[in-house]
């Protein structure tokens, strides 16, 4: 079963409906007991969602130490690194090496990104999987994530700079963007999630 | 490149979309669900469906709303109306919106602004302005009640308050335009959009494509709301986009249009 992580942080909703028109067996659960792979979603501020996952992180990473599929979205895939600079101080779960950084607005930058923006897939495997051309996703996100090893950007995407849209190590998945809220392509990001096996 | 949006809005009232002219004489256009599915599929980047009909008391009538849109629909959707506390904003957030407006209830409790937003993040906050141009000594009021009264705010200074106590966005909806097709007023959608940091949604009197056009590059929007050409079928999302990107603008579609939808050249009808 896939398990979309209620942690109190967001809309889950959109994320568990767009798998059920996948046709996938997908439930919202407080805990990953039951997890065959692992959706961990989130929207809100990284030190607020750490405190909240605190209880859970120790079985997020003995699962995805030992092979489990794993897939955050958006605050859920910063959540994977080191820290951020939005939370100084707050240590993430750190299945990558890395830092979140925030867009620095004086480049004039509206803040939050908010909108649909052509993401550019740099791996062929992954969540990318399939997609050989940009296509649009929709992202909303002050932040974006600079992993240390640049070999785990699965995707990248410009917003006044070049930055990481996806990663992707083996089992460890994330995307900057919400595929449950960027329609039909968005749709074939989940679907590749779906069917990795 | 982040596209322009572009963003059909579903006025909704008694649980039907409704389409009126500056804010009143309204006509039924259809069921909410069906009406957002339909733009979904054509290539609209986000809805809005704003309940002009909301009663002041009780669960917002929306929460339904949202909860049946977000099982159907896999874009991005705002939903408004009858929203008066922070767990009115809850409940929309958890049923599936991406966004919350805010209109009145803000005017009345500004703080609903600042507490949404540092519970949800600025994000989820949209702060729709319906204003009205001032004929004499020029500028523009702000409206509340579905433009029927009059706040006596300056537009400009409310949507800078509103923008500082957390709003991630702004839907500047003028009233003269409303339904008219004659245009956004470019100039209050300009001078919003310089005074704030967070994006613009232009809205009120869009009739042809460049009158998107106008308002992105001349009422400097970052998105643009449109109702009622959409709805009666003088024209479709995907010919606005082609003339947008024809006309330079960043957008979002498919380079192969939908069977109906004209493959001809560049329509500004």
């Amino acid at each position: 079963m896939i398990v979309i992580l209620d942690y109190g942080c967001g809309n889950l909703r959109s994320v568990s409906n767009a798998l059920k028109r996948l046709g996938a067996n997908a439930e919202i659960q407080e805990d990953l007991d039951r997890a065959t792979k692992l959706i961990i979603p989130g929207v809100g501020a990284f030190g607020a969602a750490m405190r909240r996952l605190d209880n859970l992180a120790p079985a997020i990473k003995s699962y995805v130490n030992h092979g489990g599929a794993v897939f955050g979205i958006c605050l859920g895939m910063q959540l994977f690194f080191d820290s951020s600079e939005e939370s100084p101080g707050v240590s993430g779960l750190g299945l990558m090496r890395g830092q979140v950084k925030r867009f620095p607005s004086e480049m004039g930058l509206k803040v939050p990104h908010i909108g649909w923006t052509q993401v550019d897939p740099v791996q062929g495997q992954g969540p990318l999987k399939g997609f050989e051309d940009f296509e649009s996703f929709y992202f909303v996100h002050s932040y974006y994530v600079q992993p240390s090893d640049p070999s785990v950007v699965a995707a990248t995407a410009t917003y006044g700079l070049d930055f990481c849209a996806a990663v992707r190590k083996e089992n460890i998945w994330g995307t900057q963007f919400h595929p449950e809220k960027s329609g039909e392509t968005g749709m074939r990001v989940l679907e590749n999630f779906v069917r990795w096996s | 490149m982040t596209a322009i949006r572009l963003i059909p809005c579903l006025d909704i009232q008694h649980g039907r979309v409704v389409k009126g002219r500056n804010f009143v004489d309204l006509k039924d256009n259809g069921d909410p669900v069906e009406t957002g599915k339909k733009y979904n599929d054509e290539g609209a980047d986000e809805l809005v469906f704003l309940d002009i009909s909301a009663s002041h008391e009780g669960r917002p009538f929306v929460v339904d709303l949202a909860e049946k849109v977000a099982e159907q629909i896999f874009i991005p959707f705002t939903v408004g109306g009858g929203i008066n506390t922070v767990d009115d904003v809850r409940e929309c957030l958890l049923s599936g919106a991406d966004k919350v407006a805010m209109n009145s209830a803000a005017i009345r409790n500004p703080k609903l602004i600042s507490q949404s937003a540092e519970v949800f993040g600025s994000q989820a906050v949209v702060v729709a302005i319906d204003a009205k141009r001032n004929r004499e000594e020029g500028g523009w009021t702000v409206f509340s009640h579905g433009g029927r009264a009059s706040t006596g705010l300056d537009a400009i200074e409310w949507a800078k308050e509103v923008a500082e106590r957390g709003a991630g966005e702004l839907l500047v909806t003028s009233i003269d335009g409303d339904g008219t097709r004659m245009g956004y007023d470019l100039e209050l959608t300009r001078t919003i959009s310089d005074a704030v940091g967070c994006p613009v949604i232009a809205s009120g009197g869009a009739g042809n494509a460049l009158h998107l056009i106008d308002g992105v590059v001349k009422g400097h929007a970052d998105a643009v709301l449109l109702a009622g050409i959409l709805h009666d079928g003088t024209t479709t999302i995907g010919n606005l986009k082609r003339a947008m990107d024809a006309a330079g603008l960043s957008v979002r579609y498919k380079k192969n249009p939908a069977p109906g939808e004209s493959e001809g050249g560049v329509s500004f009808e």
